[in-house]
């Protein structure tokens, strides 16, 4: 293989490789045994505190419940940023300094505080102002600073997106006479849609894993919360727990992952659309304060 | 308060303005807001240093041509990028701290939720900082270096005089995104009870009535934070950047 770094390898170099492979194994298997062992000696490999995870009790008296408290957490800030970011991230494309200012100094906002201070802001005005009652407090202060948040995330993937459209689509709708509003309504924001789904679906990881706050410190009852449950009825078994919910995260992140570059690869390849798209990874780089937008590729 | 607000009395009143605004921020007397604005900048600062560390290390091994060192690197990344980094803290303290006694050289329970704190955030980051600098050396192009083996360069002149140069200036602006990313994620360290920013806030609005003002305070102490790091870095990436 070569790359940028180095040459395609020689027999010299294959065998060095082997020799650091060798290397690199034996030290990762000595750090493995070594954890191996502090697992043993603490007796946290015991068969009673992984039995209720094979057994069907854990998974329906904390974890389903927890994981589907998380899902609605993520699904309801998603539903409700994603129009709040359209109309933001169009706002901010706006011709006329009186939308656009406004709608950036929103969007920078949001974007440099963190989501925590916003969902404390969120549960703290929730038990001052309005009589939602305390056990749907913690959901609510979760979806309140997740869609702040992600509403200004997802205004800037909106604007990528619109802006990562070749010029000629703008330009060609307004050559057969289309005004301002429907450029945007019939032919930027349809395709603009499309480019940036992958961006939009890894957001979606950002969100779930952003949702566990609610569970460690605003008593969300959800999958992170269900830990500390656990772990206290079935006899300290924290490590077990976390395994547990770490590997459900894992699985749940790591496959809207693997959709979210599938269809980044499906739109570069597709011969239909402009190829333009918002890429997967752009999107800790949109989270972020600051001018990061490049013009049109 | 000797006086009640707004009640004007002439000559011994110098200036009205003063005492209106020890009135507006009386909630802060008995909080120390610059301490937890520094812990919150120290918890920044030494999970940089360390994830930069430990995320070169582990861009090394993705770039390298050794196959195991980069299904390693691969699969580190893969994991830790998709564990709430929330799981990752709570984990340093619950599991670490609690059952395994890990205390990180500390006797101080302080410093050593700090430190473990930190040690999560290093973990997670590193990930973050991996990808950042693999996507700053895979902008260089291969004809480069290419060129500069077919000029006769050695491995390590091809490296330090082609490669490196130009991955560094491309590397600075998703570098700086991760460093806001990491600022703003070290609230959660408020999880195991690091006394920065966001706990003090939890714990001012749970005494103090000015809701809106605490929060605006926090809000604001955060912005001057992540604001400019993110307009001087983004200036600089953009200065430094290779135009291609």
């Amino acid at each position: 293989m070569s790359s940028v770094l180095y040459d395609a390898q020689g027999p010299k170099a294959k065998r060095r490789n082997v020799v650091i492979s060798v290397l690199f194994v034996v030290v990762l298997a000595a750090v493995l045994w070594w954890m191996y062992d502090q697992l043993d000696k603490k007796g946290q490999l015991e068969w009673v505190l992984w039995k209720p995870f094979v057994h069907g009790e854990a998974w329906s008296t904390y974890l389903w419940p927890g994981l589907l408290n998380t899902l609605k957490a993520a699904a309801l800030s998603m539903v409700i940023a994603l129009p709040l970011g359209a109309f933001l991230g169009i706002a901010r494309l706006s011709d006329h300094a009186w939308v656009r200012v406004p709608a950036g100094v929103v969007v920078e906002f949001f974007r440099a505080i963190p989501v925590l201070v916003l969902m404390i802001f969120g549960l703290a005005m929730f038990s001052e102002y309005t009589n939602i009652s305390t056990d749907d407090r913690p959901l609510y202060a979760v979806v309140t600073g997740l869609v702040l948040y992600n509403s200004s995330v997802l205004a800037e993937i909106v604007r990528a997106g619109i802006l990562s459209l070749p010029r000629g689509q703008a330009e060609a709708a307004s050559a057969i006479g289309l005004r301002k509003n429907q450029v945007m309504r019939f032919i930027l924001l349809p395709q603009a849609v499309t480019a940036m789904l992958p961006a939009i679906v890894s957001q979606l990881v950002v969100i779930v894993k952003d949702t566990a706050l609610g569970g460690a410190v605003l008593t969300f009852p959800d999958l992170m919360a269900s830990v500390s449950s656990m772990s206290s009825y079935y006899g300290a078994n924290t490590i077990a727990s976390f395994t547990v919910v770490a590997l459900i995260y894992i699985v749940i992140n790591f496959s809207l992952t693997t959709f979210a570059s599938w269809l980044e690869r499906r739109l570069r390849q597709a011969k239909k659309s402009t190829g333009a798209v918002v890429g997967a990874d752009t999107v800790v780089e949109l989270s972020t304060p600051g001018e990061h937008m490049e013009g049109p590729k | 308060m000797r006086r009640p607000p707004g009640r004007r009395t002439g000559q011994e009143e110098p200036s009205p303005h003063a005492e209106a605004r020890e009135i507006v921020f009386d909630f802060l007397e008995g909080y120390n807001l610059w301490e937890a604005f520094w812990t919150t900048v120290q918890l920044t600062v030494a999970s940089a240093v360390g994830s930069l560390i430990w995320g070169t290390l582990l861009a090394a091994m993705r770039v390298g041509p050794v196959p195991l060192m980069r299904g390693f690197g691969t699969a580190y990344v893969n994991i830790v990028r998709n564990i709430p980094l929330t799981v990752i803290i709570l984990f340093t303290s619950l599991g670490l701290n609690q059952t395994f006694r890990v205390t990180l050289g500390s006797s101080n329970f302080d410093t050593t939720n700090f430190r473990l704190a930190t040690l999560g955030m290093i973990v997670y980051t590193s990930a973050f900082v991996c990808e950042a600098l693999r996507s700053g050396i895979n902008t260089v192009p291969v004809g480069q270096a290419e060129a500069a083996r077919a000029l006769g360069l050695n491995f390590t002149q091809v490296l330090t005089l082609v490669v490196l140069p130009q991955a560094f200036r491309s590397v600075v602006g998703p570098l700086a995104n991760v460093l806001i990313a990491l600022t703003k994620n070290t609230t959660v360290a408020a999880a195991i009870g690091v006394t920065e920013a966001a706990l003090l806030m939890k714990k001012m609005i749970e005494n103090e009535a000015q809701l809106l003002l605490i929060s605006a305070v926090f809000g604001f102490g955060f912005l001057c934070l992540t604001l400019p790091t993110g307009l001087i870095l983004g200036w600089v990436s953009k200065k430094v950047a290779v135009k291609r």
